[in-house]
This record gives structure tokens, sequence and C-alpha cells, in this order.
């Protein structure tokens, strides 16, 4: 039997209520219950990286109790920061169900690129960075071109780009190999020391607070109004009180170290702007359509290459603004920059977070829930002194779980039928 | 012809209407000098067998092709249908023998794909409310419009995008094979929807090969045969007349069959 009665429903049923063979959630309890059957249908949002959080911070704080201490948590917002940005430009290209594997090569040759012209050529530094942004948009414009017009995959059109823009990186750097960034200047204080004053922080803190209840009032005032179900007000000021609660304690205990980082904000608003973006306007509906099935996005009258570019543009600019965050941080723009472990970081990040590798589900805030578990196991592991070789092994076998736990996810959905 | 074809007037100057459709590809002419008139409120089914050209006429009244030779006139003005946003515009909409869903979206966000209200802040509320109005409109039994359209059943699939396809209040709707793949009660459903979208007063044009669905719901039916014109019927012509004019001859393997049982019966011979 369903159980969706309560008493304004038994006169006058709402306009999406009124098939009695769906089951509503109605109570407190209802809701838990609806949240676990989702969970058990393979619909796992951010569950697990929360669960898979909460133990590698556990295992981490018992080994070493530095590590949960604020001022490595403050060092851990810096270092999330770089990857995250590029990170969030892999959520995009995932959406569409392609892939990017040039980020790394990208941001690197962004980093020195910035050296370059700022500090070789003597521009002034706004350009140096316009321009090294310029350059990820036109190398995603390539990519964007590669695919659309010849049909060349993203994996191979990619990986191409991963080799060419290097040798591009090493060209520019030349024979010194890296060009050092002038300390006390704006770019590097950003990078390295710029805090948010401890009112700031908190007064941002409280504000994602009232944006959370202002935007779930107004949606049920007007769902009410049209004979809609709509959630009570007392479950959205709880909602409301618990995200500030939250956020608050974080940056209360940020702040008795140094604070909360500028860079760390920075990246935080990117987050919560391509959220916005990829929820609630038609070009992130449009993202999300292309990528469940990109025959039916085109039918309905779609630009589908036009949505495919945006995302190669998106990506490649967030992946060289990753690189001049990258550059302000080391204060250096060297040929390091971009190599090794950031490529691969930055798409497990994503997929860490809870973005499919199979196109057409992913949020931005899976780029932020991501980095934050790839740094945490980074920092945790250069805390115990483990050499590199074994940080490597192990941030892949977390990224195995984690593509592992996305795909029996997906096989779950499709057999409760909610691919 | 006459041109007082106004929303509502009862009268019978045809919708849609088609003289002379050829269209060839290449040496093969896939559609020779085709006649079509599509009524309001009326549903006319397209019959025939494979390769009869059954699914070139509808794609040229979609927009995907373009005929290579005759008129087609809506509402009573010649038109060219250029592309498919062109028919579109007119107030032709299609909905495609493969549903053309996103599966990974909800019912209203499939409904609205490409038309969303408000592009840089979607209004979900007012498109869920539309959606709503839309399907109980349809008396469609959809459980929940928040849910991926990857939950739903065959029958309730072919509804939203039925649903999707009047969002835009077209004339004439083109269904390819509506009732494909469906089992025996969401057939029925769709079959019911047919209906409602004809009370509208909405021209229907339905492929079908299920013989038994086409009597059920078309008040005409057309029969094409290698491209061509072979009759048209009525919905009450007997299985054998249609299946005559499908395959082009009243000594065919249907009838074979049929007078075979009846031999059978006849002298008595019962299957082991």
């Amino acid at each position: 039997m369903t159980t969706d009665i309560d008493e304004n429903a038994k006169t006058e049923p709402l306009l999406d209520r009124r098939d009695e063979r769906v089951t509503h959630a109605a109570g407190v309890g209802d809701n838990v219950r609806a949240f676990f059957n989702r969970v058990r249908s393979g619909d796992l949002g951010s569950l697990p990286v929360v669960v898979g959080l909460a133990i590698i911070w556990t295992v981490f704080q018992t080994l070493n109790p530095v590590f949960l201490s604020a001022n490595n948590l403050v060092n851990l917002l810096f270092d999330c920061s770089i990857v995250g940005v590029i990170a969030l430009g892999i959520v995009c290209v995932l959406m569409v169900g392609e892939i990017d594997l040039s980020v790394g090569s990208v941001s690197g040759f962004a980093s020195a690129l910035v050296g370059v012209l700022w500090v070789n050529q003597g521009w002034p530094v706004a350009p140096a960075i316009l321009a090294a942004l310029g350059f990820g948009a036109v190398a995603g414009l390539v990519y964007a071109l590669l695919y659309n017009r010849f049909g060349m995959p993203s994996f191979v059109s990619t990986l191409a780009g991963l080799l060419a823009v290097l040798g591009m990186q090493l060209y520019i750097l030349g024979s010194t190999g890296s060009i050092n960034l002038p300390y006390g200047s704006a770019l590097v204080n950003f990078g390295q020391m710029l805090m948010m004053p401890d009112w700031v922080s908190y007064v941002l803190a409280a504000l994602a607070g009232v944006i959370v209840f202002a935007a779930g009032y107004r949606t049920a005032i007007r769902r009410k109004a049209a004979g809609l179900s709509s959630r009570s007000i007392g479950g959205l000021l709880l909602q409301a009180a618990i995200v500030t609660v939250v956020l608050e304690a974080i940056v209360y205990y940020l702040n008795t170290d140094r604070g909360v980082p500028w860079m760390f904000g920075l990246f935080v608003g990117l987050v919560v702007a391509m959220n916005y973006a990829l929820k609630r306007t038609r070009w992130g509906r449009s993202m999300s359509a292309v990528g469940g099935n990109r025959e039916a996005a085109r039918r309905a009258g779609i630009n589908v290459k036009l949505i495919y570019a945006s995302a190669f543009v998106a990506c490649s600019t967030l992946a060289a603004a990753g690189g001049v965050l990258g550059a302000a941080r080391l204060a250096t723009a060297s040929q390091q920059a971009g190599t090794g472990d950031v490529n691969l970081n930055a798409i497990a990040a994503a997929v860490i977070g809870g973005t499919s590798l199979f196109g057409g589900r992913g949020s931005a805030y899976s780029a932020l829930l991501g980095i934050i578990v790839i740094q945490s196991i980074a920092s945790g592991l250069t805390l115990l002194d483990l050499s590199s070789s074994l940080r490597y092994m192990i941030t892949g076998g977390v990224l195995a779980i984690a593509v592992i736990v996305d795909s029996l996810a997906r096989r779950s959905r499709v057999s409760h039928g909610r691919a | 012809m006459t041109d007082s074809a106004h929303d509502g007037a009862p009268d019978r100057s045809p919708v849609l209407s088609l003289r002379g459709v050829s269209k060839n590809f290449g040496a093969v002419s896939a559609l020779a000098d085709i006649d079509l008139d599509v009524h309001a409120g009326e549903v006319v089914a397209l019959v025939g067998d494979n390769g009869a050209g059954k699914s070139t006429l509808v794609k040229i009244l979609a927009g995907v092709h373009q005929p290579s030779a005759g008129e087609i006139a809506f509402h009573g003005k010649p038109v060219t249908l250029a592309n498919p946003s062109a028919a579109l515009k007119l107030g032709i909409a299609t909905v495609f023998q493969d549903l053309a869903l996103c599966e990974n979206l909800d019912v209203v966000a499939n409904i609205f794909l490409g038309r969303e209200i408000n592009p840089f802040q979607l209004d979900e509320v007012s498109m869920e409310i539309r959606a709503w109005t839309l399907l109980n409109e349809l008396s469609a039994r959809i459980p929940s419009v928040r849910e991926p359209v990857a939950s739903l059943s065959g029958g309730q699939r072919q509804t939203v995008a039925i649903a999707r396809s009047l969002l835009l209040e077209p004339t004439v709707i083109l269904l390819d094979e509506p009732t494909a793949a469906l089992g025996v009660a969401q057939t029925a459903e769709v079959l019911d929807l047919i209906e409602r979208v004809r009370e509208r007063g909405l021209g229907v044009v339905m492929i079908s090969h299920n013989m038994e669905d086409v009597r059920a719901v078309a008040d005409r039916v057309v029969v094409l045969r290698l491209g061509r014109n072979n009759g048209v019927f009525s919905a009450d012509a007997s299985n054998q007349e249609l299946v005559g004019a499908i395959t082009g001859a009243s000594d065919n393997s249907v009838s074979r069959r049929a007078s075979r049982r009846a031999r059978r019966e006849e002298t008595g011979i019962q299957h082991p």
C-alpha cells in the first residue's frame, strides 16, 4: 500500500501527487528511507566520497596527529585550489562523455607563458595571465575542431596535445629550464599567503546558509502557489542551519591558524558558478543531454557541435587558469610544471567526486570533493615521509576503486531503472 | 483549393496535402507521384511493406529529406520544408521510431529539451506545471516527472515523446511505428493516447506494420507499395483487402496461407 495521504491531500491531491502508484516521502522517516533506497539502487551521489574522506582522515590522523592540524589543512586548501580548478574543467568534458588528457601540459605551458611574458619580456602581469588563458581557449578550440570536423576521438587528439603542448613548454622555457617569479608581487602573494580577513570568511560562510534558505524558500512558495508538492519551511530552515553551522565551524578552525586562503575562495567561487551553469541554465541542460544521448539532443534542436566546443574550451581554459595558480603557488615557471601526476590527479578528482566517465552525470562539486580526497592522500603520505613511488601506487589504487564504484553504481542504476 | 482552414472550423479542406511528390536517391526512385491528404482531427495510417517508402515519406514531411518533385501544401498554401526546424515551425511535429529521449534526464527536462523556459535561470516550476498539464490533458499515467526517463516503461516513454512533440502546439503530428516493441497493455495505452491527440483536433499520420492497431485507430488507411500510392481504405476494410494492396496481389503468401488453413479446416485435418 502506498502511504502518501496526508491531511490536505485527502481533499485536493496536488498536481504531482495524483498517481497513487508512487510512494512519496512524507515525513523525516520517509525521507531517510527514500535516501537508503536511492543509495541501494546505485544513485550514490557524493556518499562514497564523504565516506572515503572520513576513512582517509581517520587513518592519517591516527598515524600522524599533525595531519588534521589547522596549519596543515590551510596548506591543503592552497594545494587543492590548483589541481581543483583543472578538475573543474575535466568535469565539463566528462559531462559530454569526452576526455581531455592534455590538461597537465596545458597548465604547464600556461605557467611557462606567464613566466616568459611577465618576467622575461617585461609585460604587465594581467595581460600575461590573459594570454595564458587565451592560449587555453585556443587549445580547446583546436580539440573541438578536430572532434567536430574530423571526428577525431578526444582521447587521441588530447593525447597528441599532451605531447605537443609539453614540447611547446620546453621550447619557450629554453635552456634555463625555469623562470623565477618575483617574490612580493601580487600574483605570488596571492598564491602563497593572501588570506581572507576573519570577518570576511565568517560572513561568506553565513551567506551560503542564507542563500540555501532563500533559494529553497522562493521555490517552495512558488510550488505551493502552483499546486505542486513543496518542501516544508522547517526542513529548509534545518538544512540551512546545518550548512551554516558546519561551514562556520570549519572557518573557525582554519582561523585559529592563518585562515582561509583567497586562492581557495577563488576555487570555491568557480565551483559555485560552474554548478549554477550546469544545473540552472540551458547550456548545462544541453551538456547533460549531449552526454546522455547525443542523437536525442541533436533532434531536440541543440547545436551539438557548439556544446562539444564549449566543453573543450571551458576545460582547456580552466586548465590554463590552474597553471597560472600553480606558478603563483611555487613562484616559479619550470619544466616540471604540469608534468607528473597533475593530469591524472585532475581526472581522478572529478571521477572520485562522482562525475561519471560515461557522460551525462556529474556535478561541479565533484571537483571540490574529489580534489580534497586526492590532496588529503598526497598530504598524508608526505607527512608520513613516504616516497613518491608509494604515493603514486596508493593514489592509483584509490582511483581504481573510485572507477569501480562508478561502474558498479552504473550497472545497479540500469537494473533499477535509474540510468 | 479553398484557403479557409481556420482553427476549429470543421471544414473538410486538408491541413496537409501532397500532390505528385517523388523522391529519388540517385538512380533509385524511393517515392513516385505520391498524393496524400491529412485533415484536422483525423488519423491517417500509412502502411506498406518494407521498402515501400513510408519512412522516406515521413522524413520528407519532417523536413529531413527534400522531395525531388511534387508539391506540399499546408493549410492550402504551398510550402517547402527545407529542414526539421522549418517543419516544426509550420506546426508539423515528428515522433521518431527510436524515441530520442535522454535517459539520464527527468521527464520535465526531456519534454522541454532545447526549449527550456528562461535559458539563464531555468524556470523549473513553470516547466513542471506545464509538463503536468500536458500529461494530464493526455490522461497519461506517468508516476513522477522528476524521475529519470530510464525508470519509465516503453509505453510511458512513448507518452513522454508524444507529449514532448505537442509542446509547440503542432497541427499535424507524425508517428513512426508508435506501437513497435510495446506489450499489449502498453500498446492499448498508446492507442488511447493517439485518439486523445485526434480529439484535440490534430491531424495524425501514423506508420505501422500492425494491421490490428491500424484498424483500431485509423480513420483512413493509405497503402504504399514500391514507392507508389496503392489505394486508400477506410478503417473497416478487411485484412485481406489491406494485405492484398500492401503485397500487390490477391494471390500472395498471406492469402495462400489463409486458404491452406481454410482447406485444412474443410477437410477436417487437425494439427497433430
